[in-house]
């Protein structure tokens, strides 16, 4: 049903026919050659909706902004936080009081590997 | 106008896009069948691990040299190849899928090609993780050479200039700096151009390409061949390769066709796979060889309007095979599992992958003679393994994979399914 407009006049029983169904891939997934599903292990970005476990939805061709949700590579390892980029200090932020932001240090690099564009919680196995 | 598209150590790109802790350590990828490296980081190229080698030969730089040695993860590298494929589609009107990590891109009427290609490469770079080299030229050979150069510019400082590195371009380039650059390159290094008629030309007195653009045609075409005189037009400027239609590569077989008008239906899909796959297992047993994986892909045109589609599905061969039955079952197999109906589909295509030589499987096998015909053999393994069973008997060297039961090295050297068994993504830590 969605996407049709009102109109005067009786609406056509066959207009959702012309239409396309809605494709939950196509609504998520700008770039598809660029996206990929990662799974989320802790519970540090509690706050912004993220549980142990949801599928993650990550474009790597997304440029990140400052409080995007990314998959940054911190000491070779994948890690999900806000990114944080103010006044040319860049760190990495928890959405959960009880983890400390992650602030590089002397020589470390945060490298941005993708952006976090959804959050999937499955409550059945397919 | 010609672009080549390639990825670098393209197998060992795909693992580090995923462990990023491979970056800047040597890495090499190993073939299923026989444990040799058929991919190896710059890292593991300097420590002089040559293409090819044995795994038993390099096992002892895991130690002393911090040598990652992975097998290799096909499921992977079909996936991540087409999601390279369909960005370096975007560079111009037409592409030919010459091999996992390589497409030509045919430039007809695109402008600003220099720009453009670097903004291809950073497109791929970022959004699949892969670095690319991007040459470009007015012919497929000169177009494969600038490819040459462009990778060779950026691995090995001083051997061309530095600013032709990840991105080169012969055909805007002053005839002078053309020659040098001709001058500076080895026979050996054209495409088309093995072993044998390097050295022969050498003997020639005939080193470098440009000496190799002077010689005169008609002696190349009676002391050589017809094939050589043509790569010499090419390396002239005069296009005589058109696209999909040249010697496959030795690693992969690809087999790929736009078709005449857009495609929809899955009847005239099947019909062509099986056309491609059937034509592909020719040229593998033309070769000598045998395949182990078979990747099948369709795509809609990046040029059209309408709704766009491009997917590739890797199907694993139960053994490394050349029977033609087999490879185009596979095929099908794997185009009717990414058929999606409402596409109007331009090029389809069929890829053998995970080559060996069937020579090597029969030395191993020690049973006599070589070159003796082994159709037989094969054909008892077959009936054997039906009546009781996959896996009862086989070849040792192939190592076949009855549905779960693998070699152990290619398990415990396998890196997780990353991108194509929803078990196998990548956790990220929260």
């Amino acid at each position: 049903m969605a996407g049709s407009t009102v109109r005067a006049g009786f609406p056509s029983p066959a207009e959702d026919w012309s239409q396309e169904r809605l494709d939950l891939t196509k609504l998520l997934v700008p770039h598809p050659a660029c996206t990929f599903l990662v799974k989320s292990g802790g519970l540090s970005m509690k706050d912004a909706g993220i549980d142990d476990g949801d599928l993650l939805v990550v474009d790597r061709y997304m440029k990140a902004q400052h409080r995007s949700i990314v998959v940054a590579v911190v000491d070779d390892d994948f890690t999900v936080k806000y990114l944080y980029r103010r006044n040319g200090r860049v760190r990495l932020q928890a959405a959960n009081p009880t983890f400390p932001d992650i602030i590089p240090h002397d020589g470390q690099t945060i490298e941005v590997w993708g952006v976090v564009t959804a959050c999937i919680k499955r409550f059945v196995k397919v | 106008m010609f672009a080549l598209v390639d990825g670098n150590n393209f197998y060992v790109s795909c693992e580090r896009a995923f462990r990023p802790a491979l970056v800047g350590r040597p890495v090499v990828v190993l073939s299923n069948n026989d444990g040799c490296a058929i991919a190896r980081s710059n890292e593991a190229k300097d420590l002089g691990i040559k293409m090819g080698a044995p795994y038993f030969q390099i096992k002892h730089l895991e130690y002393t040299s911090d040598l990652v040695a992975l097998s290799a993860n096909f499921a992977l590298y079909g996936d991540m190849s087409e999601r390279m494929m369909s960005l370096a589609a975007g560079l111009g009107p037409e592409q030919e899928i010459y091999s996992i990590d390589e497409s030509f891109i045919g430039l007809q009427g695109v402008r600003d090609v220099t720009r453009r290609a670097w903004a291809i490469r950073e497109r791929i770079a970022r959004g699949v993780g892969i670095p690319c080299g991007i040459g470009i030229g007015p012919t497929k050979t000169l177009a494969k050479l600038a490819n040459h150069i462009a990778k060779d510019a950026e691995r090995k400082p001083g051997s061309y200039p530095a600013h032709l590195a990840r991105v080169c371009n012969l055909s805007e380039m002053p005839p002078a700096e053309l020659a040098a650059l001709l001058q500076a390159t080895h026979v050996g290094d054209i495409w088309g151009i093995g072993r044998r008629i390097s050295k022969q030309l050498n003997e020639a007195g005939i080193a470098n390409v440009w000496q190799l653009t002077q010689a005169d045609l008609g002696t190349i075409r009676r002391r050589w061949s017809v094939v050589l005189e043509r790569t010499v037009r090419e390396l002239r400027g005069e296009s005589c390769i058109a696209l999909e239609d040249e010697p496959p590569p030795k690693q992969m077989i690809a087999c790929t066709r736009s078709f005449g008008r857009p495609v929809e239906d899955l009847a005239p899909l099947i019909e062509a796979v099986s056309e491609y796959a059937s034509r592909a297992s020719e040229k593998l047993r033309r070769q000598g060889g045998v395949a182990g994986q078979v990747q099948v892909f369709a795509h809609t045109s990046p040029f059209r309007p309408g709704p766009r589609y491009s997917r590739a599905i890797l199907v694993p061969l139960l053994r490394p095979t050349a029977d033609t039955a087999l490879i185009v079952r596979s095929a099908i197999k794997g185009i009717t599992r990414i058929y999606e109906p409402g596409y109007q589909l331009i090029k389809a295509g069929v890829i053998l992958l995970d080559i060996s030589d069937r020579a090597i499987v029969q030395e191993e096998l020690d049973l006599g003679d070589d070159g003796k015909d082994r159709s037989a053999l094969y054909g008892a393994l077959d009936k054997l393994n039906q009546r009781y069973g996959k896996g009862t008997v086989h070849v040792a060297s192939t190592g076949i994979d009855s549905d779960s039961a693998r070699w152990g090295m290619k398990q415990e050297r396998r890196t997780p399914r990353y991108t194509t068994n929803i078990d196998d993504i990548p956790i990220a830590r929260c």
